[in-house]
């Protein structure tokens, strides 16, 4: 029964993982860079949130709703002025400054909000679910984030396929030269990604700090570097990688903290992250790419 | 900083080429100084007298008369060093406002041995190289007597830099047994041993409960420390340790799984012997699981009650080990004038940091020390002075010294009922 609560709760941080891959995923398959301010965009959704929540003390789901409409207009913002200047730039420069806007967003949350820990209210306020008579206690955080990863998934995926957007983006990430001689507009595109990526790290900002309520400058990287992992481990640009990725990632972290060491989880974590690149160098579900020479 | 660093480079330049006796050259760039500073150029004279050529201890030597010159003006100068950002600022700031309150105090009593006293207060943001970076803006300022540094690991560094100065160093806070390695060191706050000794002591004779469970944090010596002589002398009280889990810096977001681990031996008291910002998760989060066993914090969980947003009720019932509380008799005073002052409850760091203050006034008044005094001097008096006194202070009566810095006091545990302490 302890190895199902260590399993389940392992799978609702994972989907967390995965929500969080998905924006690295999406960016990096269409973009072809890696966002490492990525994981700030989730703490800012959720200072966002915990403002409107807590301080103007505003129903939970105005919260959200206002921490994705501030984290889409930043990730469109961060975009049009950091990343786009630089599209022709080399892919080092591009990276360079995206860890530049990753300490730029938490010395500005520092400035704001200070150091200190702010303890996040929930935004799930179910009861908790009892089962096998008082065994086995899933909290009502970890069911919402199982299902709110699932839904987005799906979404996500149908987005891609059934839009004319979600089409444009394949093409870009095809072959950004080719899709904007067929008239698609590629900043367009890669703007409309970082919306939609931005817009998934405020969900993710709200599930991650209901789980764990401590909300500091510093929250959204670690999250956000284990989610990184997360979409290698699935195979970058791979939208069901990412979902892999993220609850394998989940259970393995916290398994080995229940079962090997309480201290070691991490290690172990990137030792399996180690391992499964050594095997296959594309993660699980990455495209095989054969260069021409 | 930079600027006076600049300036006294360019007046020991001054003086050297003075000295040398150089004829028309050097009006250019006494002139130059001399535009720069009025208030310095007496002192210039002076220093060019005193020395000769050799340029590089001319730098040092002005600096110190300029401190010494400045400091017969007869104030007594005492540095404050803790962290006022970062995670652990309800300690540092805590210090910091009880300590000014302190020298107020006195001042308004006619000071220490008829000085007045000045304090000048550091932030470290609870960072090793910050605390030593604000120990030596410290001593740029003509600092004698050091109160600091509020948490462990800063502490450790910095006392290795008094005792190379010889510069009399008391901690509030810092509990490690390193913090006082050096004999200029003292402490008033129990050490990491001390604390994990007394909950063990405590949990025994009191029959707390038999079956004991531990959440540390391995990546802390404060932590670890704790968990080490409480382990220790659990087996000599009869406690059953069923389970114990740690955790690093790292992964302080997340106890679930500890928390089961905790749940599934049977846990009837766990130990939390870490700081009040990951207490304040692991509380939330034992809450939703339905775990409720009796939580038992030491020193680091004093705060818990000011984490922002945080649901107190989810503290009640909470245990720890507290040298001090609002509700004591005692501390009516101090914390009716701590409310005044700041608008908020003291805790035990700024208790801790206002005896400091009263500590190093009787200490001194003991020495019959002055101002004008060379802070080597100031110290050896004081390390005398302190084995002989004894203090009725905030966090216990009748707190006495050893020379190896360590105090001797009786600990108190506390409970949180109704959101305050309530002492057993």
């Amino acid at each position: 029964m302890s190895f199902l609560s260590y399993f389940i709760s392992g799978v609702s941080l994972g989907a967390v993982y995965a929500i969080i891959a998905l924006g690295y995923t999406m960016v990096y398959g269409i973009a072809r860079m890696l966002n490492f301010a990525h994981g700030d965009v989730i703490m800012v959704g959720s200072f966002v949130i915990f403002t409107v929540v807590s301080t103007f003390g505003m129903n939970p789901f105005i919260g959200i709703a206002a921490g994705v409409l501030a984290c889409t207009l930043l990730g469109v913002t961060v975009e049009r002025i950091a990343y786009r200047p630089l599209r022709e730039a080399t892919s080092l420069a591009v990276l360079i400054t995206a860890i530049g806007v990753s300490y730029f967003l938490q010395n500005v949350a520092l400035l704001i909000f200070g150091s200190n820990a702010h303890q996040f209210t929930s935004v799930v306020s179910l009861p908790n679910l009892v089962l096998a008579g008082g065994n086995l206690t899933v909290s009502s955080t970890a069911i919402v984030t199982i299902i709110s990863c699932i839904i987005i998934m799906i979404a996500l995926t149908a987005f891609i396929n059934k839009t004319k957007m979600g089409q444009a983006m394949l093409a870009v990430s095809e072959d950004r030269g080719a899709a904007s001689l067929m008239g698609i507009d590629v900043n367009k595109t890669i703007a409309v990604t970082f919306a939609i990526g931005s817009a998934l790290a405020a969900i993710a900002g709200a599930l991650l700090c209901s789980a764990y309520p401590s909300l500091t400058p510093y929250t959204g990287s670690m999250p956000g570097i284990k989610a990184f992992t997360a979409a290698v481990f699935g195979g970058i640009g791979s939208i069901p990688g990412a979902l892999i990725g993220g609850i394998v990632l989940g259970v393995i972290e916290n398994l080995s903290k229940a079962y090997i060491s309480s201290q070691l989880s991490d290690a172990i974590v990137f030792a399996v992250l180690i391992i499964v690149l050594l095997v296959r160098p594309t993660g699980i579900l990455g495209r095989k790419i054969n260069e021409k020479v | 900083m930079k600027k006076v660093l600049a300036l006294g480079l360019a007046v020991a330049m001054a003086a050297s080429l003075t000295a040398c006796g150089g004829g028309s050259g050097d009006n250019t760039q006494t002139t130059a100084a001399s535009s720069e500073t009025t208030a310095a150029s007496s002192e210039t004279t002076a220093a060019a007298a005193e020395t000769t050529a050799a340029a590089a201890d001319d730098t040092t030597a002005a600096a110190e008369t300029e401190a010494g010159a400045e400091s017969a003006g007869a104030t007594w100068k005492l540095g404050v060093i803790g962290p006022f950002t970062g995670g652990a600022s309800a300690y540092g700031l805590a210090v910091r406002n009880s300590a000014e309150l302190a020298v107020k105090e006195i001042n308004e009593a006619g000071g220490i041995n008829g000085y007045q006293v000045e304090l000048n207060s550091q932030d470290d943001a609870n960072v090793e190289q910050n605390s030593v970076n604000a120990y030596n803006t410290l001593k740029d300022w003509g600092m004698q007597m050091l109160v600091g540094s509020v948490t462990t690991a800063p502490c450790i560094a910095v006392a290795e830099e008094t005792a190379i100065d010889n510069m009399f160093q008391m901690t509030p806070s810092a509990s490690a047994e390193e913090c006082i390695a050096h004999d200029n060191v003292f402490r008033i706050c129990f050490s990491d041993p001390d604390q994990g000794t007394a909950a063990a002591i405590y949990m025994g004779e009191k029959g707390l409960a038999t079956k004991i469970g531990i959440i540390y944090d391995s990546s802390s010596e404060y932590s670890s420390g704790i968990r080490e002589s409480f382990v220790a002398e659990a087996a000599n009280q009869g406690l059953e340790i069923v389970a114990e889990e740690a955790f690093t810096a790292d992964s302080a977001t997340d106890f679930s799984v500890q928390i089961d681990k905790m749940n599934e031996a049977g846990a009837e008291l766990v130990f939390l012997p870490f700081y009040y910002q990951e207490a304040s998760i692991v509380l939330k989060q034992a809450s939703d699981k339905g775990f409720a066993p009796i939580f038992f914090g030491v020193d680091g969980m004093d705060g818990i009650l000011t984490v922002d947003n945080f649901d107190t009720s989810l503290a009640e019932g909470v245990m720890l080990l507290t040298p001090f509380a609002t509700t004591q008799e005692s501390s009516k005073k101090f914390t009716a004038d701590y409310v005044a002052a700041y608008g908020e409850d003291p805790n035990q760091f700024g208790a801790d940091a206002y005896d400091v203050v009263y500590a190093i006034k009787k200490a001194a008044e003991t020495a019959g020390i002055t101002p004008d005094m060379s802070v080597s001097d100031i110290c050896e008096a004081m390390k005398k002075a302190m084995v002989e006194i004894s203090v009725d202070g905030l966090t216990g009566s009748n707190i006495t010294w050893d020379a190896s810095g360590a105090p001797t006091k009786d600990p108190i545990v506390a409970k949180i009922v109704n959101g305050v302490y309530e002492i057993q």
